[in-house]
């Protein structure tokens, strides 16, 4: 009997279970195949509640079951490295009409995911204030920030740091009405999250995706950009600062 | 660091849970060495490799892939084995360890421990793996045997057998796990002391315990099935005796994976280890 035959049926809960498989008394094996087919769907689903604590919370138990059990069916692992398991978990959420009109689930998820990436990234010294304080006016203007492996943004209209903090518990306050695009900092082994104003989030977009300070600040001319360097530099979100040679 | 060169020492180890992390290093006795799971340690950084290297200047460290898929029908992963020769590079363990069992299909992960038939196609294949693998860690590795749920209808070689051809074959070590050896001799109705009796003990390099859960099948016979979330069974105390007794002392592990339980318990595990160890060393001197 080929894998391919096993690997169809553990999958597949409608699908016959493999010929040639028994127990000790030579009697199809049953139940016993089943145990299989228990222990790929359990620990699967499992791994994606472990990683998705608090949109697991916000679906409830059932829903999350259904919808996770979908999903690891659909789109099993794609290597051993479990930690990884789940990157397309949000969208798939936010594919599922039934869920539509809770259309933050999505942003929470990518949040999780984020902490789980922010929580493996590569260890790197963080910025030294002193060097960007250093720096001459024209010359900061000039200059590309270099953002830890552990940094991540997630940008998002909705208030999703204080969403996620109330299902876990963490928090008893509604969430605000307004957007929290937030920021995940890894200053020691724990993710550090910090909501940013919705402005501030497209201005430390630009800023990752690699603009200059002065042409960040131009697409976003209402962020306050000092404040935001000093929640970069003090949630050592920062590696390091390269200043352009003017030409 | 620690001298990682050694062989695992004849003592009590334990699989690391990072909620022990600060017990462990307040008293960890009896614990003489830690084992962890290779796929858990092969992010780019943060706590688990930081707890890891700190562990490991402390401890022997026996590192068990869980993910490798060595009996699978495709070729090895060639970024995994990458993965794999990274870590045995960097923390250069005193033993590495996988599993008789394919857990990968095309691309796909089924993160289980799957089953394979004992057959000569499977030999050659599980063969030719292992001699990939070992060359890509430049070690020796130990092959664990599995636990059986089922019977595979063109089976050719029992399992001992099965496992002591390829220990011939590749040069590799085994890893006998007595809990699985209970747990499959229970659910295909064998004898678990003549699965002892014909396993190639002079190859075992390392020994693992776990608890097992209690089901039935369709016809109302006892299925066990390998939990790793509670203490061994007594059952497979007494194997362990009966195996110690014809192999002498071995490095043996209690693996807790699921419903962790708190440090005390686990140390309380590994002390029944050191019993049945220290037993064996007065039946030696006497």
């Amino acid at each position: 009997m080929s894998q391919s035959a096993f690997n169809a049926a553990l999958l597949n809960p409608t699908a016959n279970r493999p010929n040639g498989l028994s127990d000790a008394g030579g009697r199809p094996a049953g139940k016993r195949f089943d145990v299989y087919r228990n222990n790929v769907t359990v620990s699967l689903r499992e791994a994606l509640e472990t990683g998705f604590p608090a949109t697991a919370r916000l679906l409830g138990e059932q829903n999350f079951n259904t919808i996770a059990t979908g999903y690891l069916r659909a789109n099993p692992p794609s290597s051993p490295l479990m930690m990884l398991y789940g990157g397309g978990f949000p969208r798939y959420i936010s594919a599922i009409p039934a869920l539509a009109k809770l259309a933050y689930l999505r942003d929470v998820a990518r949040l999780e995911y984020a902490m789980r990436q922010s929580y493996h990234a590569e260890d790197a010294p963080a910025l030294d204030p002193a060097r960007l304080a250093s720096l001459p006016p024209e010359a900061l203007n000039n200059a590309r920030l270099t953002f830890a492996a552990a940094t991540q943004l997630v940008l998002t209209p909705w208030p999703i740091h204080a969403i996620r903090a109330k299902a876990l518990g963490e928090s008893g306050e509604n969430p605000p009405a307004h957007a929290q695009p937030t920021l995940v900092t890894r200053p020691e082994f724990d993710p550090i999250l910090t909501p940013l104003p919705a402005d501030q989030g497209d201005l430390c977009g630009a800023l990752m995706a690699g603009k200059t300070l002065a042409e960040a600040s131009t697409l976003h001319p209402a962020a306050d950009l000092g404040q935001l360097l000093g929640t970069l530099l003090a949630s050592q979100a920062l590696t390091d600062i390269h200043v352009e040679e003017r030409t | 660091m620690f001298d990682q060169s050694n062989h695992l020492p004849a003592l009590p180890g334990v699989g690391y849970k990072p909620q022990h992390y600060s017990d462990l290093l307040a008293d960890p006795a009896p614990v003489g060495w830690l084992e962890i799971h290779a796929e858990n340690y092969m992010g780019a950084g943060g706590r688990p490799i930081a707890q890891l290297k700190y562990l490991a200047e402390r401890f022997p460290i026996s590192v068990h892939g869980v993910g490798l898929s060595i009996g699978g029908e495709c070729d090895l992963d060639p970024d995994h084995l990458a993965r794999l020769e990274h870590l045995c590079d960097w923390l250069n363990p005193a033993s590495f360890s996988e599993h008789l069992a394919w857990s990968t299909h095309e691309s796909a992960f089924l993160n289980d421990l799957l089953p394979l038939p004992y057959t000569e196609a499977t030999l050659n294949r599980v063969c030719a793996h292992i001699d990939q693998l070992q060359d890509v860690i430049g070690r020796r590795m130990l092959l664990e045997n599995p636990s059986s749920y089922l019977a595979f209808d063109e089976s050719t070689y029992e399992e001992p057998a099965f496992l002591a051809e390829v220990s011939k074959r590749t040069g590799c070590g085994l890893l006998l796990d007595v809990n699985n050896i209970f747990v499959s001799a229970t659910n295909l109705n064998y004898d678990p002391r003549a699965y002892v009796d014909a396993f190639p003990l002079d190859k075992v390099g390392e020994i693992h315990l776990g608890g097992h859960d209690e089901d039935e099948d369709d016809h109302g016979a006892p299925l066990l099935i390998d939990s790793h979330g509670r203490e061994v069974a007594d059952p497979v105390w007494t194997l362990l005796d009966y195996t110690l007794a014809r192999s002498g002392p071995l490095p043996t592990l209690i693996e807790w994976d699921t419903d962790v339980p708190e440090w005390p318990l686990l140390a309380a595990e590994a002390r029944r280890a050191q019993t049945a160890l220290a037993q064996l060393d007065s039946k030696v001197t006497a």
